[in-house]
């Protein structure tokens, strides 16, 4: 944009009064500003001894759960949408004939590179049983990669770990009223 | 004669012990109150090595020296290696020498004198007492600082160096004469070039310099802002624009030895500021006046009185540093030249007024107290005029007519700063 464009709209500088140009009010307004900060409440949260509080758990994105129905089978019907909606393709599953005569299919395994994973939340939002959530768990941690993929067997017991914190989102698929 | 020098090398060593503690805890104090004010907590982990005992953070600069020491000592293969080394000693050395004549107390009473055999002196608690030139020698020394300064950023052989170096040599020389002013004043009516003696007077009259000569009060906490380069004037280091300024190439142990050196300037910068202008160890009701017969609570009051005025100038140095932008650099030569030595001059010549025609001016003008309403009256007119003729405030945004000329020229094809010949 050039500078003569009737568009630009040119605004001049505020002009300094008395007190400005004496200097020590401006000194002291800036020394109020710090010293009431010097007291005031610290942001700061002391990691390990203090949790950060999270402002809505139910809408964090943080280590997967695979949801169980009200018999403590898991929800998940293998139906890959989950994996096929993934970006990052962390998620591996294989599908087996259902024991158990309300589907047709369910996971026989299950797993999440959580070292691959980003988080994104596309898994949730394409489930279509709400088989699988985020969490609010945060500090995800590991001594070797393998470590890091968790299995079926680990993100259910990650349900069993949240589920009274954080009930299941969708009320009319099982979650909580 | 043994007794003399082992009082003056207890003396010293009290006075290396507490200056390198403080400075390191003063580090301490600094991340902290940047910390407190950024509504932070600062650091507060580092304890008792191998225990669980946190001590609030009182620990930290064992370890920030620890780390210092082990780091590697990188000598870059470009620089000039004896300058190199030659540039941090200098500025501590000076930086320390200028204590041998700041006092940290005042005296100790006459029966630690006679507890101690061979001592046949009142002790002062000052490491070279009785010396009439004191003022001039931190005068002299604290330009040395520059060579340190100057010669780092030469030595390296980089250009954010010099420029630092360039930079913090301009600011210290500008800034001394102000600074130099201000003093002036304060020996014109002490008679005297002697710390001591300074401190004497305010506390036999009662009236602390500040309060005498504000304009001179004013113009020496800027010029001691601008000499030990704290923030608004840190422009030797400018982080953001000189990466580190002079000091950009050093690590390890020399760059330990100019960071202390800079917190030794501030910390002398408030011994100064406090024993010229603040009363030094005077403080009204509790610490006495007389030297001769000083009792001991009178003289751990002395000590602890000063130490409290000087704690509470450090905290304000550190405030001022979160509160205050740095200025630009043509604003700090400007301040120095066209504001401060004009308002040095005013409070010289109106200190000068004072004590050469004390008696008919307080005849004139009512008692002591008419002098000093009078020299309220002057500095307030000499502060209004400075501020309102003052060249730092110009206006530094962008112009239409500026911005217009210089669309048209490149419109026509001609480049700015290209001049075209015929």
């Amino acid at each position: 944009m050039q500078a003569t464009d009737p568009n630009v709209k040119w605004i001049e500088e505020p002009k300094l009064g008395l007190a400005g140009k004496m200097y020590i009010p401006a000194v002291i307004g800036g020394l109020a500003t710090t010293t009431k900060h010097l007291f005031s409440k610290k942001m700061t949260v002391s990691f390990p001894e203090e949790r950060p509080e999270i402002g809505n758990p139910l809408i964090y994105r943080g280590v997967h759960r695979l949801n169980k129905d009200d018999q403590g089978r898991v929800k998940c019907v293998a139906c890959f949408l989950c994996a096929t909606a993934c970006p990052a393709h962390c998620i591996d599953i294989i599908a087996a004939p259902s024991p158990w005569p309300d589907r047709d299919k369910y996971c026989e395994s299950f797993a999440i590179d959580e070292l691959r994973c980003i988080f994104c939340g596309m898994c949730e939002e394409a489930c279509p049983v709400d088989a699988i959530e985020l969490t609010s768990l945060f500090d995800l941690t590991g001594r070797s990669r393998e470590e890091m993929i968790f299995d079926k067997e680990k993100l259910l017991s990650v349900y069993d770990m949240t589920k009274d914190a954080e009930p299941m989102k969708s009320k009319s698929l099982g979650g909580a009223p | 004669m043994l007794a003399i020098s082992i009082e003056a090398l207890v003396k010293i060593a009290l006075l290396m012990g507490g200056l390198m503690t403080g400075a390191a805890y003063f580090v301490l104090l600094e991340r902290w109150i940047a910390a407190w004010v950024q509504d932070r907590k600062g650091p507060n982990r580092v304890g008792i090595p191998l225990t669980k005992i946190k001590l609030f953070g009182l620990g930290q600069p064992l370890a920030d020296g620890l780390k210092f020491i082990f780091k590697e000592e990188a000598t870059p293969g470009h620089v000039d290696k004896i300058l190199f080394t030659l540039a941090p000693i200098s500025i501590l050395s000076a930086a320390l020498a200028i204590f041998a004549v700041i006092p940290f107390g005042s005296v100790l009473p006459a029966s630690f004198s006679e507890m101690i055999p061979g001592l046949d002196h009142q002790v002062e608690l000052l490491v070279a007492p009785g010396i009439d030139i004191g003022m001039i020698y931190i005068f002299a020394l604290s330009s040395i600082a520059v060579y340190g300064v100057i010669l780092g950023g030469w030595a390296s052989n980089n250009k954010y160096s010099l420029l630092g170096g360039l930079r913090s040599s301009a600011q210290l020389i500008a800034y001394e004469l102000p600074m130099g002013l201000a003093i002036v004043g304060v020996v014109l009516t002490a008679g005297s070039l002697r710390l001591e003696d300074v401190i004497g007077l305010q506390a036999s009259t009662g009236t602390w310099n500040a309060f005498a000569q504000p304009i001179g009060f004013l113009v020496f906490v800027v010029a001691a802002f601008a000499e030990a380069a704290r923030l608004p004037f840190d422009l030797p280091e400018a982080e953001q624009e000189l990466i580190g300024g002079y000091h950009t190439e050093y690590a390890g142990m020399r760059l330990i030895v100019y960071l202390i050196a800079e917190f030794l300037h501030m910390i002398t910068a408030s011994f100064l500021i406090v024993i010229l202008f603040l009363g030094g160890w005077h403080f009204w009701g509790i610490t006495g006046s007389e030297n001769a017969n000083i009792t001991w609570f009178e003289a751990i009051a002395r000590i602890v009185v000063l130490n409290i005025k000087i704690f509470g100038v450090i905290v304000f140095f550190m405030m001022i540093r979160w509160s205050w932008p740095r200025v630009r650099f043509d604003q700090l030569m400007s301040l120095a030249w066209k504001v401060m030595l004009p308002l040095g001059i005013v409070n010289l010549v109106a200190v000068a007024t004072i004590v050469e025609y004390q008696k008919s001016l307080e005849g004139k003008l009512g008692g002591p107290w008419g002098v000093t309403a009078a020299m309220w009256g002057v500095s307030l007119l000499a502060w209004i005029a400075a501020g309102v003729l003052a060249p730092l405030h110009s206006d530094n945004s962008a112009q239409k007519d500026s911005f217009v000329l210089s669309a048209e020229a490149r419109n026509r094809g001609v480049r700015p700063g290209v001049t075209t010949s015929i």
